[in-house]
């Protein structure tokens, strides 16, 4: 990778990652520096959505270690909790918590974890959720609203944290296409913003537009890395031109 | 959570892992740490004991107390005849078990069951479950096993033991039919759509999507309540059956030494504690199918 000037983020070094006798993840490495964006593609079951688990500490590594600014985060000894108030995760089928209205999901982090006065941070709620559309649903439940509109209230939760670094978990892929457009919108103006991000996708168009760097894993391990140009223009690796003749065929329309 | 232990997992493919330095350093740390909880945990349980002993023990009555309650020789007397009569609890939590789990499965269906014809049914349903959840089963005991035989209506049976099922059963399948309909209120309306969209009646949906689901997630709670039956089979001795607990009654009648109770006690105690492991057993169990897994 070229433009790792600056410290990364997020760094991972030989991780390994097994469910019984499945290794899930195999000697994957990975950098990603400040303000950029990362799209982890592949199919189903290569692996894309244990990285972003693994990084964020919801499944624990065998093998390997990984990084967070700089501070080993695998080792026994980090407090976990610590290590996740630092990092925003988007899930696929959201994960709102659906007896909490959309501003209560979004204050819960900032009063309870982080001690911000309620005031204050359904004052920081009201205005994100503005940012993103979604300023007259605050008292909405979940429930209630279109899976754009609960993906897009997800984003918001994440972000109230002011997140060092933001996972996105598939996040259009529990959505209709007509939805699709407005939650990678969203994403877009994050990474204007220089929000740091590493995403799992399936959206090729979208990938391409947006990732500064394109990893693509296929039964485990990462098989190609680079540019978004150079995996999608050029690919080195044949596994890779396989996997982009297959899809980008049937997906070319997208945004 | 997994890794400490067992060696590293068996790979299928032609993956030549070695486990590196750094997990065998991560795992020696967490086998250590796991080593200094266990022994907190057995240290602070045995600092428990201790003070708990001591505090009974140096209690001005406690030589008393140990006598009228902790003979030797009354327990050694009382521990035959208390078996004996705990035969009679077993049958009791058996016959009425199975009567309790088809009475309170029909109540909930009933409940259950939607259109105008059926709402003499339901309402039946709903009285019969409030009423006998409220009622104190002891009240309803009496009631029964003292009410019935005061009638003195033929064909009809005095035995204090079959009375005394059968008020049990009346007030444990009203908590039961609770727990199904909970159940299978519990099983999303789509099974329900899914089911009747394949072609299958009201009936069939009930029989062979919804209720499997019902009693599957309820089978932690019904344990539960079957737990609780088997305790409450001792109160049948209010109508002179000679249970368990009646049996060690008869001896502190007689001797004015509490001892038996103690050990009436323990032997419920000792027949709920499987059942109440098991209970644990089933819902760790459930609630393992169905997590997704993490290290949460």
């Amino acid at each position: 990778m070229s433009r790792v000037s600056d410290a990364p983020v997020l760094r991972m070094e030989s991780v390994r990652k097994t469910f019984g006798s499945t290794v899930v993840l195999r000697d994957v490495g990975l950098e990603v520096a400040p303000h950029t964006v990362t799209a982890l593609i592949g199919a189903s079951g290569s692996g894309k959505s244990t990285l972003l688990r693994c990084a964020n500490l919801l499944e624990e590594i065998d093998d390997g270690a990984i990084w967070l600014d700089g501070e080993e985060i695998t080792d026994p000894r980090v407090d976990q909790d610590a290590v996740r108030r630092r990092i925003g995760v988007v899930f696929q089928a959201y994960n709102l918590f659906p007896h909490m209205t959309v501003l209560e999901n979004v204050t819960l982090a900032p009063r309870r974890v982080h001690g911000v006065p309620r005031a204050e941070a359904e004052e920081r709620a009201r205005e994100l959720l503005g940012r993103l559309g979604l300023g007259g649903k605050a008292e909405e439940y979940p429930d209630r609203l279109s899976g754009g509109q609960q993906q897009r209230a997800a984003i918001v939760r994440a972000l109230a944290v002011r997140p060092r670094l933001l996972l996105l978990d598939e996040i259009t892929a529990a959505l209709d296409p007509e939805l699709v457009g407005e939650v990678l919108a969203v994403v877009r103006g994050l990474k204007d913003e220089g929000m740091t991000m590493v995403l799992a996708t399936h959206e090729m168009g979208f990938a391409r537009e947006i990732a500064d760097q394109v990893c693509f894993l296929d039964a485990g391990a990462v098989v190609e890395r680079g540019t978004a140009e150079e995996v999608f223009g050029n690919p080195r690796q044949e596994r890779t031109r396989r996997f982009l003749r297959r899809v980008v065929g049937t997906d070319a329309g997208r945004p | 959570m997994t890794v400490t232990k067992g060696e590293p997992a068996r790979d299928d493919t032609e993956d030549p892992y070695v486990p590196s330095a750094r997990r065998t350093e991560r795992e020696a740390y967490k086998r250590a740490r796991a080593r200094r909880a266990t022994a907190v945990a057995a240290l602070s349980t045995l600092v428990t004991g201790v003070v708990l002993y001591l505090l009974v023990v140096n209690a001005p009555g406690w030589p008393r107390t140990k006598e009228t309650f902790f003979d030797r020789g009354y327990a050694r007397e009382a521990f035959p005849v208390v078996l004996r009569g705990l035969w009679l609890n077993l049958r009791l939590l058996l016959v009425c078990g199975a009567a309790v789990l088809v009475l309170g499965m029909l109540l909930a269906v009933a409940r259950t069951l939607r259109g105008p014809v059926f709402f003499p049914l339901r309402a039946l349903a709903a009285a019969y479950t409030d009423f006998f959840r409220g009622l104190p089963l002891i009240i309803n005991l009496m009631i029964v096993v003292l009410g019935v035989p005061a009638l003195r209506l033929t064909g009809v049976t005095v035995d204090p033991v079959l009375l005394g099922g059968a008020a049990l059963t009346l007030t444990y399948s009203a908590y039961v039919a609770e727990v199904f309909r909970a159940g299978i209120e519990s099983v999303h309306p789509s099974q329900r759509a899914a089911a009747r969209s394949l072609g299958l009646t009201n009936r069939q949906a009930l029989r062979h999507v919804v209720l499997p689901q019902a009693v599957r997630r309820q089978v932690p709670p019904l344990l539960n309540d079957l737990v609780s039956l088997q305790k409450d089979t001792g109160l049948v001795s209010i109508g002179g059956a000679v249970d368990a607990v009646r049996a060690a009654d008869i001896i502190v009648g007689r001797s004015l030494n509490y001892t038996p109770y103690i050990v009436a006690g323990l032997v419920f105690v000792a027949l709920t504690i499987p059942m109440t492991r098991f209970t644990d057993w089933v819902t760790a169990r459930t609630a393992r199918r169905r997590a997704q897994g993490g290290a949460l």
